[in-house]
């Protein structure tokens, strides 16, 4: 029997080979740690109930029905203290993980994905789809961001999604631009030509030849998409137009600046958030830097 | 081997370059001679060392390249031992470079006079009046017209940015100018025209050349002496006509072979070397050739045979060089150069 | 490797060219304004046919439309006027499945083997691609892969399949690219300067290949190449181009021995020989490089053309039966 193991296209093969460009940046140390802080929030955010003594939205009262606000870290188990509300910040920064992760994964899978999507049909077709979609980018660079997520809001219910329609329907535009310019050069490789001359559809040709090309592109603006993410929505919710309901970071900031945080000296109230929104950004751009170096390894020197 | 008659003369150059840990020897033990007023080729297959050779000749390698041994006497002076600054003074001077595909190292930014000037003045120390009349003569030399000064690269064809370069090469009055594939990018028809134009300037300034290239017609159109390298050796150096017309080593002969002749009777079937050159990491023991040659013996497998002058400074590596006539006419036949157990 | 022969109609002629155009548009409105930009002629009125099995060289200098005159037969490009027909039917109104079997009969050979092959793939899997395009059963694929293979003299064919194209040489790689070029079996194949990226130790053996092929099968081939040399070690007929249109087109032998046209008398004398005893005579053409966006008037040649008188320059030539070849200038015309 022939042996031809390695040219029958199961599933798997096609798989792997599609997501072939795609690995983890291991090679250089502070994309590690950033690769090791998502880790430590993605843990966090999926055992969230367990890990999380309180619910954060509880208000709580301590053993002598008093309201329990404004206790500090250590008082009466609350390993970061209370609110002014009774809330225990704790199970809140806890709790906070979720939104963040979901916000910014959504919101880096949505940039990545219509901006892929668009840089590919826009450089792949040329002509008049081209500039259709390279005009509907420019219309998308020239809307500003915050306003814009503001404006947003004012018309939809307040939501997290808010931050992640108005990321999908923004910002798509730099990853758009840059993985076009890659397709353009790519359209004109010999093997592309080569395998419109062997009778491949468009379709089969960009799965097969491009697409590999571009995901490491597309994944480095995902995950610059996430760090982008995570803290437009925790400017939104600062500034109060954020979801009351689910507890963010940006939330807690916005609690703690309404309740006098700094004249009060609860830094308690305002530094966790803070620190996790740190934290979660520049564990992005590390990580996003490590994608840099497999894609562009010549920078470094 | 060095007269009053030969400008350079290279004896048992050695270039190594340091690639990771290990050293590959580019270069190995190359002799030849470049006669005064004469244009020598410098034939030879891809990896063969002729560019690195050329570029030794300047000293401006790579820097993970050194000239391990050997010497360049040039107008009495051994390039080799040369400092650096004392090198520096001779490039564009004496010797000038012109690097492959010399038309698209112009600076795109500049004109073309304003790069002239740069030889000119910056290293030339004319003045500006004097760098102008030298440009446009310059200029007429090359076939440009000198209107042309103040034009961007980009507004040249191919051909006239090689003109170009031979025109920046000679803006001091070098005595030799080593050219890198000078015409390969060209179409036949401006690489006549520019080989023309290098020949009559050669004889009209009594210029040395040394041209490199792969193409064996370039050189029996061109070149007085021709030198043939293999995986870094000097396999057969002499005359042009000698090496075409009575070639000794078996790999002339092969190259003789892969070229289809125009102008000769309906071709017969092309004859080409099967394999590849052996790689320069590990070379082998004997002859560089023996594994690719129809003629080897097993001498020749386990002794690697030197350059020794015949008559008329026709000079080969080969231990059947006394064989030479009845081998030629082997080499003709295809059946020779077919590949056996 | 059996020539499957069911496809081919009765007659005599496969390719037909008639006044084909390729026009390009360059550089926008603002451009134009400013002197830049323009129309590309790149093929400008060429006309010509093919008979099955035939050879054809293309011969001619850079900008001269040669690659462009390939392109468009294998519908790389499409035609901005002019009619080019396959076996019959119009290439340019093909699409879907008749577009899918015209690719099966039609191929290229490109230029550079180290470009034509995905990097990421192996040589089976980009070998697999134009079968799995005209729906080949699995279950043939590595049997055709080896024979095609094998037919480019690949020794032992299977330690190819599994390496990656930069482990092969440029003489390997090319001899892949014609294996994948000729495992549908076409019947026509557009060879694009194929060897001018070898070494040239290489090329001979990789011609040698092409012509056994192009023998075996009965191919009609058409070979793209600046280098009269080449084009008469592979082609028995030659059409000479010069800035998009014809010049000369005739049997290779005659031309090279007796060229007619003014330019191919030229190209003849331009080209080197290992001979050192050649003649270093002055090229009869004046300098100067054809630039397609700006072609003189009446017959493209002319302003270069040692020959040329004032009919040259108000008439374009129109190509005429000159004995045994085909001709575009006003020297032979008659009227």
């Amino acid at each position: 029997m022939p042996d031809y193991v390695a040219t029958a296209p199961a599933r798997p093969g096609r798989f792997r080979r599609f997501f072939s460009g795609i690995r983890l940046p291991l090679n250089d140390p502070f994309a590690i740690a950033g690769l090791i802080i998502y880790a430590v929030f993605l843990l966090t955010a999926i055992f969230a109930y367990q890990i999380a003594p309180y619910d954060p939205t509880e208000i709580l009262y301590s053993e002598s029905y008093d309201l329990a606000a404004d206790l500090r870290p250590g008082e009466e188990g609350h390993i970061l203290g209370t609110t002014s509300l009774g809330r225990d910040i704790f199970s809140q920064i806890i709790y906070g993980t979720r939104s963040a992760l979901l916000v910014g994964s959504t919101a880096a899978v949505m940039v990545a994905l219509i901006g892929t999507v668009v840089g590919v049909t826009a450089g792949y077709f040329g002509g008049w789809v081209e500039t259709v979609l390279m005009r509907l980018a420019d219309i998308a660079f020239g809307i500003p961001f915050l306003p814009f997520v503001i404006v947003l809001a004012a018309f939809l219910e307040p939501s997290i999604w808010n931050v992640v329609i108005a990321m999908a329907l923004v910002l798509w535009r730099d990853t758009a631009r840059v993985i076009r310019s890659q397709v353009l050069t790519l359209r004109n490789r010999g093997y592309v030509e080569a395998a419109r001359i062997s009778g491949s559809s468009d379709f089969r040709i960009i799965l097969r030849h491009v697409a590999p090309n571009v995901l490491p592109m597309s994944f480095l603006y995902g995950s610059i998409a996430i760090g982008w993410a995570i803290l437009t929505e925790a400017s939104i919710s600062f500034l109060g137009f954020g979801d009351p309901q689910s507890i963010s970071w940006g939330y807690m900031l916005q609690d703690a600046f309404a309740s006098q945080a700094l004249s009060r000296q609860a830094y308690y109230w305002f530094v966790p958030p803070g620190v996790a929104i740190i934290l979660v950004v520049s564990a992005g751009f590390f990580i996003s830097r490590g994608y840099e170096n497999i894609l562009f390894p010549k920078l470094n020197r | 081997m060095s007269t009053q008659d030969t400008l350079l003369s290279v004896t048992d150059l050695q270039v190594d370059y340091q690639v990771g840990a290990s050293t590959v020897r580019a270069v190995d033990r190359a002799t030849f001679d470049v006669p005064r007023g004469a244009i020598v080729g410098l034939v030879g297959e891809s990896g063969c060392g002729k560019t690195t050779m050329a570029s030794a000749i300047t000293r401006i390698i790579s820097d993970n390249a050194t000239i391990s041994g050997g010497q360049m006497v040039f107008d009495g002076t051994d390039l080799v031992s040369l400092s650096e600054r004392q090198m520096n003074r001779l490039r564009w001077r004496d010797i000038a470079f012109i690097p492959q595909s010399a038309m698209n190292s112009l600076d795109p930014v500049y004109t073309v006079e304003y790069q002239l000037n740069e030889v000119l003045r910056g290293r030339g120390g004319l003045s500006r009046r004097a760098a102008r009349v030298r440009s446009e003569e310059l200029f007429e030399m090359v076939g440009i017209e000198p209107g042309r000064l103040k034009d961007f690269p980009h507004q040249f064809s191919g051909g006239m940015r090689q003109r170009v370069a031979i025109a920046l090469a000679l803006a001091l009055d070098p005595k030799l100018i080593i050219a890198d594939e000078p015409v390969t990018a060209l179409d036949v028809i401006v690489q006549r025209q520019i080989l023309d134009q290098l020949r009559s300037l050669q004889q009209m300034l009594g210029i040395s050349v040394v041209m490199v290239t792969h193409d064996i017609s370039v050189v029996a159109y061109t070149c007085d002496h021709t030198v043939v390298m293999y995986a870094g050796k000097v396999v057969e150096s002499g005359r042009t006509a000698d090496l075409l017309r009575t070639p000794v080593h078996p790999y002339t002969m092969g190259l003789k072979n892969a070229f289809p002749d125009l102008k000769g009777a309906e071709q017969g079937l092309l004859t080409p070397i099967e394999g590849a050159p052996p790689s320069l990491m590990n070379p082998p023991d004997g002859c560089r050739f023996a594994s690719r040659c129809p003629f080897a013996l097993e001498m020749c497998r386990s002794v690697d045979p030197a350059l020794m002058a015949g008559q008329d400074g026709h000079a080969v590596a080969c231990h059947r060089a006394a064989e030479a006539p009845a081998l030629r006419a082997e080499a003709v036949k295809y059946e020779t150069w077919q590949e056996d157990a | 490797m059996m020539y499957d022969d069911t496809r081919k109609t009765d007659v005599e002629t496969l390719i037909t060219v008639r006044d084909a155009r390729l026009h390009y548009r360059v550089g926008g409105a603002l451009s134009a304004m400013v002197g830049g930009g323009g129309t590309v002629k790149a093929v400008d009125g060429v006309s010509f046919t093919l008979k099955r099995g035939e050879s054809v060289g293309l011969l001619g200098e850079s900008g001269c439309g040669k690659t462009s005159m390939g392109r468009l037969l294998v519908k790389l490009e499409e035609a901005t006027a002019g009619e080019l027909l396959f076996d019959g039917a119009d290439i340019g109104a093909l699409e879907g499945d008749d577009l899918r079997k015209f690719r099966t009969r039609a191929q290229l050979i490109f230029q550079n083997p180290f470009d034509s092959f995905n990097p990421r793939y192996t040589i089976r899997q980009s070998m697999v691609e134009p079968l799995t395009n005209a729906r080949i059963a699995r279950e043939e694929w590595e049997d055709r892969i080896i024979a095609a293979l094998e037919l480019v003299r690949l020794p032992e064919p299977q330690q190819y399949l599994d390496r990656y194209p930069h482990q092969l040489s440029g003489g390997q790689l090319q001899r892949v690219v014609m294996a994948r070029a000729l495992i549908l079996q076409p019947d026509f194949v557009v060879a694009d300067e194929p060897v001018s990226m070898l070494d040239v130790s290489v090329r001979a053996g990789v011609l040698n290949v092409f012509r056994d092929v192009r023998d075996r099968l009965g191919l009609t081939a058409i070979y793209i190449s600046h280098d009269l040399a080449l084009v008469r070690y592979v082609c028995e007929r030659t059409i000479v181009m010069y800035l998009g249109r014809i010049m000369e087109d005739g049997p290779t032998e005659a031309i090279v021995r007796d060229p007619l046209h003014p330019y191919t008398q030229a190209l003849v004398a331009a080209v080197p020989v290992p001979d050192p005893g050649q003649s270093h005579e002055p090229l009869p053409i004046g300098r100067g490089a054809p630039d397609p966006r700006n072609p003189p008037s009446g017959c493209v040649f002319r302003d270069r053309c040692p020959k040329a008188f004032d009919r040259c320059a108000s008439e374009v030539p129109q190509v005429q039966q000159v004995d045994d070849r085909r001709l575009a200038c006003h020297l032979f015309d008659p009227t």
